[in-house]
């Protein structure tokens, strides 16, 4: 994974360098862990301080906090359906506030103050790993959405409605993990490299539409992720109504 | 690196990105075209209209993404070198 011998400093963004921990066989990155941990312990912060004092009409934190349930809710219910979507709504709200303050706090939070012996600090998601990790859990789900659901009967979904899409069929579980993930991190890095590209040009000023750009983008894309993942779950326990 | 092999992976980089983003860019082109003419037909119905299409420009998007992360792997984590 070594970076091209390119004579310029690419943007003094290091893109394919890592803060490595060793943790018994394996080579972690450090600095994915470390701003997952900010990003964690921020979302717990606001949803216990909002949940501390629960009022009858909603102000503040606590306000926030509903419409944001209520956002998600609408999400889950549109897409997995009225019956399913109360077990899987907590899947679905978890992915998509995860996803957003990841790559918000990646294009927000002022990580270039803090040196690293190695690599840099950013969003979680412009790294393959968390991606890849967050789609196999999609994965994972929608196949135990399925089978807790409706049995062995969920594998007629592969022959509906004709056999001949059982190869398909079998090629999607494949490519839906793989889409998803390559889709998110793809998307978050091209948008920090792009920033990182116009600053090291125009420091100053230009960079600022991208930026805005690339908020717009990432809040889509976490609205994606979890749209595909309600939408994968509820194409599982869908029912055919014969 | 050898220089040959460099010099390939920079120009397949660029075709990866500059090709890769020309059907993706006509069919972004033309779904907007249907759901501007849906809005103008039918104001009422914006919203729903607006969600469906976010989300297939983000699906066609991905296209082009895809070409950016063969060319980011191609650049910085060249598996010929």
């Amino acid at each position: 994974m070594a970076p091209l011998p390119l004579a310029l400093p690419f943007a003094a963004l290091e893109v394919g360098q890592h803060l490595y921990w060793q943790l018994g066989n394996y080579k972690i990155h450090g600095q994915v862990f470390l701003s997952s941990w900010v990003v964690i312990g921020a979302l717990l912060a606001v949803v216990v301080v909002g949940t501390r004092r629960l009022e009858r009409d909603p102000k503040g934190v606590q306000n926030l906090l509903e419409f944001l349930w209520d956002y998600l809710r609408d999400i889950a219910r549109e897409y997995i359906g009225e019956k399913a979507y109360r077990d899987w709504l907590p899947f679905i709200g978890t992915l998509f506030l995860f996803i957003f303050v990841s790559n918000w706090g990646g294009a927000l939070i002022p990580w270039k103050l803090i040196h690293l012996p190695s690599g840099e600090l950013g969003a979680p998601t412009a790294d393959i790993n968390t991606t890849i990790a967050l789609a196999l859990l999609v994965s994972l789900a929608y196949f135990y959405a399925g089978l807790s659901r409706k049995g062995f009967r969920y594998f007629e979904y592969y022959v509906e409605p004709t056999p001949i899409m059982l190869p398909f069929k079998i090629v999607e579980d494949f490519t839906k993990p793989l889409s998803l993930s390559f889709r998110l991190f793809g998307n978050i890095l091209a948008d920090e490299l792009v920033v990182a590209v116009l600053a090291f040009l125009v420091p100053l000023v230009v960079p600022l539409p991208v930026m805005f750009l690339g908020l717009f983008t990432s809040a889509i894309q976490a609205l994606i992720f979890a749209t595909l993942a309600a939408y994968y779950i509820g194409e599982a326990v869908h029912e055919e109504h014969h | 690196m050898d220089s040959l092999t460099s010099a390939a992976s920079v120009v397949a980089a660029g075709l990866a990105v500059g090709l890769g983003s020309i059907g993706p860019g006509i069919g972004q082109g033309s779904a907007s075209q249907g759901a501007v003419e849906g809005i103008a037909r039918q104001p009422e119905a914006e919203g729903k209209i607006r969600g469906t299409l976010l989300l297939s420009l983000a699906f066609m998007e991905s296209l082009t993404i895809y070409g950016l992360v063969v060319a980011l792997v191609l650049l910085f984590a060249n598996p010929f070198s």
